[in-house]
């Protein structure tokens, strides 16, 4: 192995695959939330794999832009495969990237001393969500423009600077030639560049301090006379082969949706995108992908004009605060444990509470607020339900962690 | 941990896997790499061209595109055809030896289908720079007394001749190549379409 | 572990049902049984198409040739029979027709209709050409049940022949109650549907061509994956019997 001595006197390249893969101990109780962390990697990879081919036929030209996707769905070899792979592939990221973040809910990731990759984490995803934003606009589609058109209004409802900077975004008094152009800089070069600097800092902030695990508790209490945690293994080869497992199911799920249902009944394709942008036509019930709509309902559910301000800044407000809420997570967790196994009902009733209304949200989001009913009351009204659930979950957690009875938490992993 | 570990069959398994893992990740490379191939639309703007030469004079020369390169039309007269045979020794290829410079129905002393008309590609073998024609004989033509008319490079010196042989001692190893064309009437030729085999 | 999955299946659930949900329309559309599999309609759908749409409207981002290769149609029948602006067959499905001029003409510009079935679904487009009828209000003498003042006049009128549509007012508005048959055409109703049929199923093909292709593949790489989950499930086995 000179060739390796040779890169090793100029490289601590046997040192960094010790350090992080080898001789790395995580826990050996993950579960199957812990497969999503290494599935969001590679979908950030994939995207970007996928995204440089699309660069090279896609045109970021008002004019050029919608007819350069149906190049690339016609007359590029292999061109359709690998849209789809992209186009699905945003919603499989954010698919992972949920259930990621969820799994922290659960065992309680975030709490002390992980905040720094909670928070890490938390940046991604807010970037995550302006590479999606900025991305949907790229196929020039009816609901590209007008979802681009709408949000980017918000920025309109922020008291004497709103107007101008919303111009400054659009680089025009509409949503245009200009605006897109822009987007597909942020979308192929600063966002992606941003976003692997900070996957790379989630992961060294974790290598730094070591996984949590499903009970909660510290492995690196326990060691034995070498130094080693009891409860830790090697995550080379143990969790490169069950993450590999992990890849191997996911995939399959990927392709399925790729080959069989790329659109996914309009969940991850709409059909309005599939008519050119017009000034003079907008769709029926403008919403975003999914995975913003929870937000959009926020958005939509403050309609409250008796608000100093007026209904819509207040809605831009909640919106926000809905976000922000999530980075403050590990100072508003005041239990004594990390792990949903050792918590009490308090902290179980309120999370399910909280991944029913995400969801509920999300699916709100989706409809028109005005003309459904379901059940007993407007569309409008269950998102203002949702609404005041959404913020008591984060708003009382201080007090119903504190109350909550929790169990004693054991010695070792179980 | 365990003390039975079947070495062989973890070996195997890992090996397996490895190997099924990397052909699906090749797959997986195939539609990204493919996607960089000519699609149908360079295809389509690749396809065969018709050109109608009732309106060439001998001694006139015109030029069509077919798939982005200039394709040099010239109807030699018969001042020009003679001269053909008097140059052979100047040139390095004056018997059409390198195959691929030409399809086989051209392989002959005219470099082409019918004796008088010439059809090459105007790219230069050396590098790809576009040759300029230049028909004027002996010193007018400014290079040199014994020019006999032909197409020359600016960029680094080529000289070929009327059937776009090259000269010797010029950058350009090869002829100019004869793209595939065939005669659907006496004066229409299609660019693009090899000659029949039944028809030559 | 198990617990785990189940709600990890529940929650998936919970994501994708809804997209079962949101796949019916608003409206009441017929439903058109759509079969890429069957050649002979698409290429009867084809010769349609381009007989009847493609004079006014554009399929702009479909080429002849990847048509004719897609439906087995060879280059002689292609050329002879289907192509009536193009010269070459690598061509686009365009048209002459100056959007200015088409805007004098129709007061709209006639959509292009390479992505039509994606956008509006198979089910509108057949619907909505089954929907047409004789109006003397309106500029062109036609009207539409399904896009009411729609700028198109009936173009397969020959086919379908004249119809009325009947409007109930007893229910102090106009309810439109069914169609009334005032001259026949040259196809009876049930062959009318079929060729209209064939037409949507070829506009499925239209917006999608790589639908063709998809599925095929499609199974042989989930075959793949099978093999794939088979054999990292049995490795990751192998290695972590070392811990449990």
């Amino acid at each position: 192995m000179s060739l390796l001595n040779w890169i090793d006197d100029r490289f601590p390249l046997t040192k960094v695959w010790q350090e992080h893969m080898a001789q790395y101990y995580a826990p050996k109780n993950f579960n199957i939330w812990y497969y999503f962390g290494s599935l969001s990697l590679l979908m950030l990879v994939l995207q970007i794999v996928t995204g440089i081919v699309l660069t090279m036929h896609y045109k970021p030209d008002a004019d050029l832009a919608f007819a350069s996707v149906e190049y690339i769905m016609r007359d590029v070899p292999a061109g359709w495969f690998v849209r789809y792979l992209h186009g699905v592939g945003a919603s499989m990221f954010f698919l992972t990237v949920y259930l990621h973040m969820f799994r922290a809910l659960l065992y309680g990731s975030h709490r002390h001393p992980r905040e720094l990759i909670w928070l890490l984490g938390m940046v991604i995803y807010v970037a995550l969500m302006a590479e999606a934003f900025f991305g949907y606009l790229l196929p020039w589609g009816n609901m590209s423009y007008w979802g681009a058109q709408v949000i980017i209004s918000l920025f309109g409802a922020i008291p004497g600077i709103g107007e101008p900077l919303a111009e400054w975004i659009r680089g025009d008094f509409v949503i245009s030639d200009a605006t897109l152009n822009r987007f597909f800089a942020f979308h192929v070069i600063l966002l992606p560049l941003l976003l692997a600097l900070l996957v790379y800092l989630h992961i060294v902030a974790l290598h730094k301090v070591g996984s949590n695990n499903p009970d909660g508790i510290e492995i690196k209490k326990n060691k034995d006379k070498d130094g080693i945690p009891v409860d830790g293994i090697p995550f080379h080869p143990y969790y490169t082969v069950k993450d590999t497992f992990g890849v191997a199911v996911f995939m399959a799920v990927f392709l399925a949706i790729v080959f069989f249902v790329p659109e996914l009944g309009g969940w991850f394709l709409e059909k309005d995108n599939f008519a050119p942008a017009d000034i003079l036509q907008t769709p029926p019930d403008i919403v975003p992908l999914w995975y913003l709509t929870p937000y959009y309902s926020i958005l939509r559910a403050v309609t409250f004009e008796w608000l100093p301000g007026g209904a819509k800044l207040w809605g831009v407000i909640a919106m926000g605060a809905a976000i922000v809420m999530f980075f403050f997570l590990p100072w508003l967790d005041r239990a004594k444990v990390r792990s949903i196994r050792y918590r009490g009902w308090l902290y179980k009733t309120f999370l399910m509470l909280f991944v029913v209304t995400f969801l509920m949200l999300g699916y709100l989001g989706t409809k028109n607020p005005g003309h459904v009913d379901i059940f007993w009351f407007k569309n409008v009204i269950w998102a203002q339900i949702g609404l005041v659930i959404y913020f008591a979950f984060f708003l009382l957690m201080p007090i119903y962690t504190r109350l909550d009875r929790t169990k004693p938490e054991p010695d070792r992993v179980r | 941990m365990v003390d039975n570990i079947n070495n062989d069959r973890r070996r195997v398994l890992t090996t397996v896997t490895t190997g099924v893992g990397l052909a699906g990740a090749a797959a997986l490379a195939v539609p990204l790499v493919a996607s960089m191939k000519p699609s149908a639309r360079a295809r389509a703007g690749g396809a065969p061209v018709e050109v109608d030469i009732t309106d060439l004079a001998p001694g006139q020369m015109k030029v069509v595109e077919w798939r982005g390169k200039p394709v040099w039309i010239l109807r030699r007269d018969e001042a020009m055809l003679l001269e053909l045979a008097s140059i052979v020794d100047d040139l390095s290829d004056p018997n059409s030896a390198v195959v691929e410079q030409q399809p086989d129905y051209a392989r002959n002393a005219h470099r082409s289908i019918r004796s008088d008309v010439l059809v090459v590609l105007g790219v230069c073998t050396h590098l790809g720079c576009a040759p300029s024609k230049n028909f004027d004989k002996g010193a007018a033509s400014g290079l040199g007394d014994d020019w006999v008319g032909g197409f020359f490079c600016p960029c680094h010196g080529s000289k070929f001749d009327l059937s776009g042989r090259v000269y010797k001692n010029v950058p350009a190893p090869t002829n100019l190549e004869v793209p595939p064309h065939t005669y659907v009437s006496d004066n229409r030729i299609v660019i693009g379409v090899d000659e029949k085999e039944t028809a030559a | 572990m198990m617990s785990m999955i189940t709600k990890l299946l529940l929650i998936v659930s919970l994501l994708i049902s809804p997209a079962l949900l949101a796949a019916g329309g608003g409206e009441n559309l017929d439903s058109v049984y759509i079969n890429l599999a069957d050649k002979g309609s698409l290429r009867r759908g084809a010769h349609t198409f381009v007989n009847y749409c493609l004079s006014c409207h554009e399929a702009s981002f479909m080429r002849y040739e990847r048509m004719a290769t897609d439906l087995e149609i060879d280059t002689p029948t292609l050329v002879e029979n289907l192509m009536f602006v193009a010269d070459k067959p690598g061509e686009l499905m365009t048209i002459n027709m100056a959007p200015e001029d088409a805007k004098a003409w129709f007061g709209v510009v006639p959509p292009d209709l390479s992505l039509t079935a994606r956008s509006r679904g198979p089910d509108w487009i057949y619907t909505y050409l089954r929907s047409f009828y004789r109006d003397e209000t309106t500029p062109t003498g036609w009207n539409n049940t399904l896009f009411p003042s729609v700028a198109m006049p009936h173009v397969l009128y020959e086919w379908q022949g004249l119809r009325e549509a009947l409007f109930d007012e007893s229910h102090g508005v106009s309810e439109f109650s069914g169609f009334e048959q005032i001259a026949s055409g040259k196809m009876s109703e049930v062959v009318y549907d079929e060729a209209i049929s064939d037409l949507t199923n070829f506009m499925v093909y239209l917006a999608e061509p790589a639908k063709l292709v998809r599925y095929r593949i499609g199974f042989w790489v989930m075959g793949f994956m099978l093999l794939f989950i088979g054999l990292t499930y049995a490795l990751k086995k192998e290695y972590w019997r070392d811990i449990h």
